[in-house]
């Protein structure tokens, strides 16, 4: 199946990466390509098979729900591409 | 004696247990001859200033007798391992001058055991990709090259940096880590030893996620012997990763016996596809007759669903990639590109920060998850990747251990197989299944082409068994008698 631009559009859009227009149709291409590669699992008969979710054999761990760590606030900003007075800030997103 | 740089890690451990050497010569010989290789690129970031201080740590250590199992050996990190105050990029714009305040446990368990870190290496952006060519910080050169050709070759990928700095004894080993072949191929493609140990057998805590079913770390080193050792020391359960498993560490080196009389290995039909090259083919069936000469019984299996592996994996990997790669957003860490609204700002960022076969994966992983294709693709790739892991827990009904080859060619020029994402996909084919599947392969440099590059043949083992494969990969190893070097690598 091949993807078309608008496709490609809303796909970019919910991956949030910024494409322009003028690459819209060559990304259509190289994703089409490989959508049709992936394709052939079609022919694979899957019926009553149930999809492997866990690599190993085994069941998820429990733990204690208590506090392990913390009092690292400034551990978790020191990268923040800006940061201020011990928040994380971005754009305006209320009006 | 034999130039410190050139000794494997068994031997550099048992010279400095006798005192021949301290870790700081040892250190400073690596640290030289990393800046006389500089132009492989091999390295993103080299700290030898941090190497030598470890190195000092370590001799000081040893002489109060507190002696780890790598106690002062120079190893390499690749650098999508998060190491404490050392900028950890995945070979991406977008982590570019990212600064972990923590260590992943792999990383810190070489460092309990006494390792010292020459540096963190270059691989394909995020680990994805098969040749290195996708690095932000540029591609790595292999130190093997063609007879008589001077035209740079490509180390393999995703740990290129890795396997071509170990190839060019630049570092001890290093740490690879492995979602479809990225530490068994790029072994393969230098001439080193390579393992993906189970999944669950190494911790991913602090490793930058790619495709979370998928990924495991493993060592790169120049022999079995040494794989063993270091995947002792990278190995181990976490409780900060909730899919490590709850096991004892075995003593992996006590399994190098050399004997292998009577173990069943499998050989896979479905392996040797129309158009595997014959030159793959040959180094092969050599690995078959050395088995037998050995004691053990080849014996023909059938995995019938290895023709669909790749196209499961490139739903499977790409899905949880995109779901994984969702954190870079430009708030907490990393890139941040300016724009009008919150959305704007994640769309620039991204836009800016991630490579195109980055951005081609998160599409093409937010295809197959979104509404109306989840069923189609992703939960028909995990119901096959089901019936491939039952391929393999079948063949282990009658055989102990499985012999493939580990690439469909030999290391290829930089820049070839860029025109179309699928002809560089097929690099992982032989790979691919056992990743799926969790189980661990090894590659091992099995002989030369007609052009003198190194081929890799892969054992696959049962689930936790990599004790059998590195038995038998070092009894292989015997047998093939590997000694050739990469061109400039002097003895």
């Amino acid at each position: 199946m091949s993807l078309d631009k608008a496709t490609v559009r809303t796909i970019a859009n919910l991956a949030r990466i910024e494409v322009p227009d003028e690459e819209l149709d060559h990304l259509a291409g190289e994703l089409s390509r490989i959508v049709d590669f992936v394709e052939q699992l079609s022919e694979v008969n899957t019926d009553g098979v149930a999809p492997m979710t866990s690599v190993a054999e085994m069941t998820l761990p429990r733990r204690q729900d208590v506090v392990s760590d913390g009092n690292c606030r400034d551990g978790v900003l020191a990268n923040a591409p800006d940061a201020d007075d011990g928040f994380f800030c971005v754009p305006k997103v209320v009006e | 004696m034999t130039r410190l740089t050139d000794l494997t890690m068994a031997q550099a451990r048992d010279g400095l247990a006798k005192g021949e050497f301290t870790s700081v010569e040892l250190t400073e010989a690596h640290v030289k001859a990393m800046e006389a290789a500089r132009g492989l690129n091999a390295y993103i970031t080299e700290t030898p200033d941090l190497a030598l201080e470890q190195a000092k740590a370590s001799d000081e250590r040893r002489r109060k007798g507190e002696a780890g199992a790598m106690e002062g050996l120079p190893v390499a990190i690749k650098d999508l391992f998060c190491t404490k105050g050392v900028r950890t990029t995945a070979a991406s714009k977008i982590l570019h001058d990212f600064t972990p305040p923590y260590e992943s446990t792999v990383s810190d368990n070489l460092l309990k055991a006494g390792a010292v870190s020459l540096g963190k290496t270059n691989l394909d952006e995020f680990a994805m990709g098969s040749s290195n060519m996708t690095s932000h910080f540029g591609g790595v050169t292999n130190p093997w090259k063609r007879r008589g050709d001077d035209s740079p070759l490509v180390p393999g990928g995703s740990s290129g940096g890795s396997a071509a700095a170990v190839a060019a004894r630049i570092a001890l080993g290093a740490t690879g880590t492995d979602t479809g072949g990225s530490i068994r191929q790029p072994a393969a493609f230098c001439g080193i030893v390579g393992i993906k140990p189970t999944y669950g057998r190494c911790s991913r805590w602090g490793t930058v996620a790619f495709a979370s079913s998928l990924d495991q770390a493993g060592p790169m080193t120049r022999t079995v012997r040494d794989a063993a050792i270091m995947l002792g020391a990278m190995a181990g359960h976490d409780p900060k990763d909730s899919t490590s498993a709850p096991m004892a560490v075995p003593d992996f080196e006590a399994a190098l016996t050399g004997d292998i009389r009577g173990l069943k290995v499998g050989i896979p039909k479905e392996y040797r596809p129309e158009g595997l090259s014959d030159e793959i083919a040959k180094v092969w069936e050599q690995g078959i007759e050395w088995l037998k000469a050995a004691g053990a019984e080849p014996v023909e299996i059938s995995l019938p669903h290895t023709k669909y592996a790749l196209a499961t994996y490139y739903i499977v990997a790409p899905a949880e990639a995109s779901s994984n790669l969702a954190r870079y957003d430009g708030v907490r860490f990393g890139l941040r590109v300016d724009g009008k609204s919150l959305d704007e700002m994640y769309a620039k960022t991204r836009a800016e920060g991630f490579g195109s076969e980055v951005k081609r994966r998160i599409m093409i992983g937010t295809y197959v998850l979104s509404a109306g294709y989840y069923d189609a693709y992703y939960a028909k790739a995990q119901k096959v990747r089901a019936l491939i892991a039952e391929d393999f827990r079948k063949a282990y009904e009658t055989v102990d251990v499985i012999l493939t080859p580990t690439a469909p060619s030999a290391a290829f020029g930089m820049g070839e197989k860029m025109d179309d994402p699928i002809t560089m996909y097929l690099n992982d084919v032989f790979t691919v299944p056992t990743s799926l599947a969790g189980l661990p392969g090894l590659s091992l440099p099995a002989g030369l082409n007609a052009e003198g590059l190194p081929l890799g043949l892969q054992l696959i083992g049962r689930p936790f068994d990599e004790e059998t494969v590195l038995k038998v990969a070092d009894v292989m190893e015997q047998a093939a008698g590997f000694t050739a070097r990469p061109a400039g690598v002097e003895g």
